[in-house]
């Protein structure tokens, strides 16, 4: 077994290394530009594009034609969001969109605030899931769109994304969803979940860094999105740019294995989740799982080890790759806003760490990561006043502190 | 982030880690921080009454590694110094002895906050105890 262990498979994942022999011939042997009609360079191109986009396409059911390349998440999501206020604008200025979401939602939305639009940040329940009945109540003459993520990329809680995609549809109001944690992780089918816009990057799903996609619907209803980079027109006139012919061909070859062997793998990573959770349950007590276990994706575990701060456990396990929500791991100094959505306080926060189980990630691995766990945990523990204190029987919600 | 070696010394070597009397006269505790900030320091000296030198001090901290490297550190340096000494020791000591970044001065803060909660228990248990009050009662 080798160190460190990559256990922070939500920020982002090793590359397959069948993605990569993949893209390896279109660096230079087929270099040519996709958008280039006139001699075989170009067409060689496009058609490796061609069957990267029928690839992403078939991982979400989708048609080819609907698949709008990007440079990442962040891209599509500002694209979709940005690209729906502006072509809906004389419809209506409102959008309904969850506290939790990742930054390149929340904050295109604040942008869109100043300018005019009105935005609805619904909270979460104490689970992690929407309340679909103040989503429902939400909804006004004027929304346009409804943008919330199809799974977590800190508790990895899935949203009912079939419901509130229905609930769009009911309305006529255009739904978005960031899919990038759960697409080739979990089946996600845009004709099912009833969704018009989705976020796909490639970096999530064993793919490179850097290219991502948007999925437009096309049909009932027709989505129209207004381009938010000016230039050559490409990709149906939404995103100009020269296609990164190497970085799509690795989306798709990504999509593609995603897609044979999710069935395998969601019950394998499972397991390996269900076996770090219960280790450390057995091993510690004060232990406090954070959003719901039942909705939520197989490789994802987050949990708070009470009265233990979140960045001194990382260094004492710092032969393994993990995050945090406290607030000393963070640019911000500022807890983790999703654990804070939830409603848990901001003690529990700072003690929480988020566990990514990958595509390749052993037993051995979880199982070196759960003894580690559990005699740093207890080793800091040890060292921890507010413990002690509640060994003693102390309540600590009564105590009066020294905040500083 | 990168951490000192020193910082690093601490965190896996903690000098005086735990709890003294806190009901004795000659003890003194401070405690500082809160859990939503992310850091707490339980800070304890014990004093010799006859000369005034701290004999013992003990911590516990929740908080990063820099937070347990500075209470460590606070411990060590108390130890064998007059309550008045002690006073003088600043957050700025700490930051140089641990090479402590810019966003870790708080931790330090705390420590001398913690190092001046503990002595100016100390010195009120001190003072009750001259004065002519009823026994003080253990909480």
């Amino acid at each position: 077994m080798k160190t460190p262990i990559y256990l922070d498979n939500h920020a982002t994942t090793q590359m397959d290394k069948r993605v990569l022999s993949a893209m390896l011939p279109y660096f230079t042997e087929y270099f040519g530009n996709a958008a280039s009609r006139n001699h075989e360079f170009g067409w060689v191109a496009e058609q490796a594009v061609d069957k990267a986009r029928k690839q992403i396409a078939d991982l979400i059911g989708a048609s080819p034609k609907e698949i709008i390349f990007t440079s990442g998440a962040t891209e599509s999501n500002n694209l979709a969001i940005k690209g729906v206020a502006e072509m809906y604008a004389e419809k209506g200025n409102h959008i309904i969109t969850a506290a939790t979401e990742h930054k390149a939602v929340l904050d295109t939305c604040k942008k869109l605030e100043k300018h005019g639009y009105r935005i609805t940040y619904l909270p979460l329940k104490g689970d992690g899931l929407i309340d679909l009945e103040m989503l429902k109540d939400s909804f006004t003459d004027k929304t346009i769109l409804v943008t919330i993520m199809y799974a977590n990329n800190e508790i990895g809680v899935i949203q009912p994304i079939a419901e509130i995609g229905k609930m769009c549809r009911e309305r006529g109001v255009l739904f978005h969803t960031d899919g990038v944690q759960a697409i080739g992780k979990v089946p996600v089918n845009v004709n099912t979940d009833n969704i018009d816009i989705m976020s796909i990057t490639a970096h999530k799903l064993y793919g490179p860094k850097g290219v991502g996609a948007l999925y437009v619907r096309r049909k009932s209803p027709r989505v129209q999105l207004t381009a938010q980079m000016d230039g050559g027109g490409h990709e149906r006139g939404m995103r100009s740019g020269t296609l990164n012919v190497p970085g799509i061909v690795g989306l798709g070859e990504a999509c593609a294995i995603a897609q044979r062997e999710m069935p395998e793998e969601m019950v394998r990573l499972r397991g390996l989740r269900d076996r770090l959770k219960s280790k450390l349950e057995a091993g510690l007590d004060e232990v406090f799982i954070n959003g719901s276990m039942e909705h939520r994706l197989p490789h994802n575990l987050n949990m708070s080890f009470l009265y233990v701060e979140g960045e001194s456990l990382l260094m004492g396990i710092n032969d393994v790759a993990v995050s945090s929500g406290s607030a000393c791991t963070s640019a911000t100094l500022e807890p983790s806003y999703v654990l804070k959505a939830l409603g848990l306080g901001d003690d529990l926060a700072h003690s929480s760490i988020r566990f990514g189980i990958g595509r390749f990630n052993t037993e051995e691995e979880i199982d070196y990561v759960a003894d580690k766990m559990i005699d740093v945990v207890s080793k800091l523990r040890e060292l921890s006043p507010l413990y002690e204190m509640v060994r003693e029987g102390i309540d600590l919600s009564t105590v009066q502190w020294a905040a500083h | 982030m990168a951490y000192s070696d020193k910082v690093l010394d601490h965190y896996n070597h903690p000098r005086n880690v735990g709890s003294l009397d806190k009901s004795s006269a000659d003890v003194g505790t401070g405690m500082v921080g809160a859990p939503e900030c992310g850091d707490v320091m339980k800070l304890q000296i014990k004093v010799n009454d006859a000369n005034g030198i701290i004999e013992d001090a003990k911590f516990k901290t929740f908080g990063c590694g820099s937070a347990i490297a500075s209470s460590s550190l606070a411990t060590e340096w108390l130890k064998g110094k007059t309550v008045d000494e002690a006073l003088q020791i600043k957050n700025t000591d700490i930051v140089n002895e641990l090479s402590l970044p810019p966003v870790k001065i708080h931790c330090s803060v705390l420590a001398e906050d913690a190092i001046k909660a503990a002595i100016s228990d100390y010195r009120t248990k001190q003072a009750s105890k001259t004065a002519p009050v009823p026994a003080q009662t253990v909480a």
